[in-house]
């Protein structure tokens, strides 16, 4: 995958809680990607990390108006800045 | 006329249907799928036909629920179809809006929620959005009922003014490059040729959609052409075509939502976001999951769901019941007394035969009587004389019609009628014992599956559902279950029937089958007298035993959950946890009643047949066999069921149980596992026996050592569930393969178990069998292995990386 080649890449997991960043790129192909994607999470869309499940993953953010959770390892497919 | 109902899970989609049809609906499932269909009528025109899609996110072929749509849409092409979309959510929301849009099937907008808008203060510009999407749409209210009249008037409208003028498209446009390339690819793959769903195909080729290839069925140097114009412009805009499509589909309804959505200046934190911040924070989440849990498991487990199906099962289908109680405890203790009058009498008439008299003749005979209360301990010495004993013997039972308004069960009116009737006798005993005791033990389920399904359709309806998957997915996700099996395994320790039912809220097809089939390895209430009867005769009774009862069944499930993961049949991508947390909002308690009534109905029809069947089986197995020919057996012992028992008891004798008896009340444990210790009792030829069994503590006592009873503990913990629970397996499965998958695992989990932990532990007592030992040693390794092996994926790659360094 093109994203353990560049190891300075700042995805949304590196986002800290609180902040909100702009997706740049998604990652990868398939499945997690397409639904990713079809859940909003598109170039450019604004992204804001609300909070971390109580044990520490998944992570809950807002995008385009409403709450999505995902786990730790699917935000490192999402390029932010 | 036949309309689809479309939409986003947590739309008001449900709702919404449910106020259209009424009770004219009909749940099944879609074909070959666990996926609940739903169909029905409109109330005020029966011609109209509603098929509610499943709730899906978007038109892509990624999960079950999507692929059921789409070829839904496209194979049955409805009339039109209604897309509900959530108000307070438009972006999303229309996201699936662009992609029905592009079938060109008659659409009408359902825009939802229009009460929650009207509070926030928002504005819609609903013309704006009508002519922007050029399909005509309405505020509607699922929840309050408004708007309904306008949205079936309008949809009628489409349906039939779209099928005279066909021509027309309505789809959206992407920006002019896309376009270019689709038209392109409309030119390569349809030539001149119109065909239906022309726009929709031309999109899903140029997202190289496999299944929408195969089903245009293009030959392949036209699947070449195209594709060489999809790289080429894939590589100018440094995308791949899906997100190319998916991102500009993103950027017209951003657009267009800029256009008609006037979102109110009041920038205040709605109340959901007020739940939400004191629901999943960090600290005080996991208690407050404790207490909803709890809530759960003392609803339908301790209170409600008990009570209802022990008086389903005690009093209507077993011993009949007072009318409100009344006369209840007058009796009780009327039978108590006639009970110790019965011991005495008993006690006494033992005596007389020991001492070899008649009856008359012992007038001048002492008898001590211990009275013993349902544990066994001693409660009482009586010292009972011969007038005692006449006192004793000339005691009446007393009859319940004499204490109060009594209602005799169900059984008993059978058995009263069929009497009258004069039926012959094995018709009567296979009516009243295998029949309605088979119908007695589906029916029993029912309240408390309903009382439970009530909990869950509250839990999901009010989107805490949602938030349990959150919490606990860190946990569940290592052993390849979800955050939701939380529920079926704290509802297991109940009963499993409705635990496995629960596996329900699990929208992976994969998470959904491995709760399945490990949800029975938690103890159910019904194992409790086994583990009672095995620690009362073996263990002294010691607590550790319940608990390590438990603590296998956990171990069970951890396992189960790792090795499965890693075969064939589990393997793939990891399910995407990307998944909607939904606004916190009431749900209206008839969509709660009615999704409840039909989950339980459910059960009833798909899984009460495997029920009625099996039991009827094994009761025909008990009560027949050779006396004196073949026939009604008085003694168990006789049956068919016993020599079945001595014909494989064999094979438990390396688990260190191999007689008969055992066998026979492991099987007899398939009805109910409860049927053990009763079982155990009648083997042993006592009648009536206590729930933990103390008649029979010492006859055990002589056939079994500790190790083997331990081990006869574990197999029974482990192995196949009674029918009722293979039932729920296979309603849930929804395919036999599966269910028999199960099962199968199950068993043979339960007997490598038991044969580790028996050989092993004879190895220790310094008395080993070397071949048990060898064996035992063989699986455990086995285990070992099958525990650290990598997945099957990484094996895949492996294979397929040394084959590649061959070359």
């Amino acid at each position: 995958m093109a994203i353990s080649d560049n190891k300075n890449l700042r995805t949304l997991r590196d986002i800290p809680v609180g902040q909100t960043a702009i997706v740049k790129r998604i990652h990868g192909s398939g499945q997690l990607k397409r639904h990713i994607m079809d859940m909003g999470i598109t170039k450019g869309s604004e992204v804001l990390v609300r909070k971390l499940a109580p044990l520490g993953d998944p992570i809950e953010i807002t995008i385009r108006g409403y709450q999505l959770s995902l786990r730790k390892s699917e935000c490192e497919i999402i390029e932010v800045e | 006329m036949r309309i689809a109902l479309a939409g986003n899970p947590n739309s008001g989609k449900t709702t919404l249907f449910n106020s259209l049809t009424g009770s004219n609906q009909y749940v099944g499932n879609w074909p070959g799928v666990t996926v609940e269909q739903k169909t029905g009528h409109l109330r005020k025109n029966k011609h109209l036909k509603i098929i509610d899609l499943p709730g899906i996110y978007s038109l892509s072929p990624y999960t079950t629920e999507e692929e059921i749509a789409r070829s839904f849409l496209l194979d049955e092409k409805p009339d039109a179809i209604i897309n509900i979309v959530d108000g307070t959510n438009l972006e999303r929301n229309l996201y699936l809006t662009t992609q029905l849009l592009d079938l060109n099937i008659p659409l009408v907008l359902a825009v939802n929620m229009s009460d929650v808008i009207e509070k926030t203060g928002d504005k819609i510009d609903l013309e704006k959005l009508s002519t922007e999407l050029s399909v005509p749409v309405v505020l509607i209210s699922a929840l309050k009922g408004s708007g309904l009249e306008k949205l079936t008037e309008l949809t009628m409208e489409v349906a039939q003014t779209k099928k005279q003028t066909e021509s027309e498209q309505t789809f959206l446009k992407f920006n002019q490059d896309v376009e270019n390339v689709l038209d392109h690819i409309a030119k390569i793959a349809f030539e001149d040729t119109k065909p239906d769903f022309q726009r929709w195909y031309q999109v899903k080729l140029f997202e190289r959609d496999q299944e929408m290839r195969d089903h245009l069925a293009l030959d392949t140097n036209k699947v070449e052409a195209i594709d060489e114009i999809i790289t080429l412009y894939e590589d100018l805009v440094d995308e791949d075509s899906e997100s190319i499509i998916t991102s500009e589909r993103y950027r017209i309804i951003n657009n267009l939502v800029k256009k008609s959505y006037e979102k109110s200046r009041k920038v205040k934190l709605s109340t959901s976001d007020k739940i939400d911040r004191i629901v999943t924070n960090r600290i005080l989440a996991l208690p407050i999951f404790v207490v909803v849990m709890f809530f759960v498991y003392f609803l339908s487990i301790s209170t409600i769901g008990t009570w209802t199906t022990d008086f389903v099962n005690e009093n209507i289908f077993d011993e009949g019941w007072f009318l409100f109680g009344k006369g209840r405890s007058a009796y009780t203790e009327k039978v108590e007394e006639y009970e110790v009058s019965e011991t005495i009498a008993e006690a006494f008439e033992t005596e007389i035969e020991q001492a070899g008299i008649k009856s008359e003749d012992a007038t001048n005979l002492k008898v001590e009587v211990n009275l013993y209360d349902e544990e066994g301990n001693l409660e009482e010495v009586v010292n009972a004389d011969y007038q005692a004993y006449q006192e004793a013997s000339a005691a009446v039972e007393p009859e319940p019609g004499e204490f109060g308004p009594w209602i005799p069960s169900i059984p008993d009116l059978i058995d009263q009628g069929l009497t009258k009737l004069n039926v012959s006798t094995w018709l009567h005993e296979l009516v009243v014992d295998g029949i309605v005791a088979g119908v007695g033990a589906v029916l029993g389920f029912l309240p408390q599956m309903f009382v439970l399904f009530l909990c869950l359709a509250l839990l999901e309806g009010c989107g805490y559902m949602a938030r349990i998957a959150f919490i606990m997915d860190r946990i569940f996700r290592k052993f390849g279950l979800s955050g939701k099996s939380f529920i079926p395994l704290m509802i297991g320790t109940g009963c499993s029937v409705p635990g496995i039912m629960a596996a329900r809220t699990i929208e992976n097809e994969r998470d959904r089958r491995m709760t399945v089939i490990t949800t029975t390895f938690i103890p159910c209430s019904a194992k409790l007298p086994v583990i009672a009867l095995i620690a009362g005769a073996f263990f002294g009774g010691k607590w550790w035993i319940g608990a390590a009862s438990y603590f296998i069944g956990i171990i069970a499930v951890i396992i189960s959950g790792i090795i499965l993961k890693k075969t064939k049949m589990f393997a793939g991508d990891v399910a995407p946890f990307v998944i909607e947390l939904p606004s916190y909002h009431f749900p209206r308690m008839r969509d709660i009643l009615r999704s409840s009534k039909n989950r339980t109905w459910e059960f009833v029809k798909r899984a009460g047949s495997i029920v009625l069947l099996s039991t009827i089986v094994i009761w025909f197995l008990g009560a027949y066999g050779f006396e004196n020919g073949f026939g009604r057996v008085d003694d168990v012992n006789n049956s068919i069921l016993a020599v079945i028992g001595s014909g494989i008891g064999w094979i438990f004798t390396p688990l260190g149980f191999g007689g008969w008896r055992p066998t026979v009340a492991t099987i007899s444990g398939l009805i109910a596992k409860e049927n053990v210790v009763g079982t155990f009792g009648v083997l042993y030829n006592f009648e009536g026996i206590a729930e933990n069994g103390w008649q029979i503590w010492q006859n055990m006592r002589l056939d079994f050592t500790a190790l083997a009873a331990a081990s006869f503990l574990l197999f029974n913990l482990i192995c196949a569930p009674c029918f009722a629970a293979i039932g729920a397996i296979r309603r849930e499965m929804a395919s036999a393969k599966w269910t028999s998958f199960a099962i199968i695992y199950q068993i043979g989990l339960a007997y490598s178990m038991s044969l580790i932990f028996y050989q092993l532990g004879m190895l220790i007592q310094g008395k080993p069998d070397i071949v048990g030992a060898v064996v035992a040693g063989i699986l455990l390794i086995g285990f070992i292995y099958l525990l650290f092996r990598p997945g099957y994926d990484k094996r895949l790659l492996k294979k397929s990386k040394s084959a590649y360094s061959k070359i």
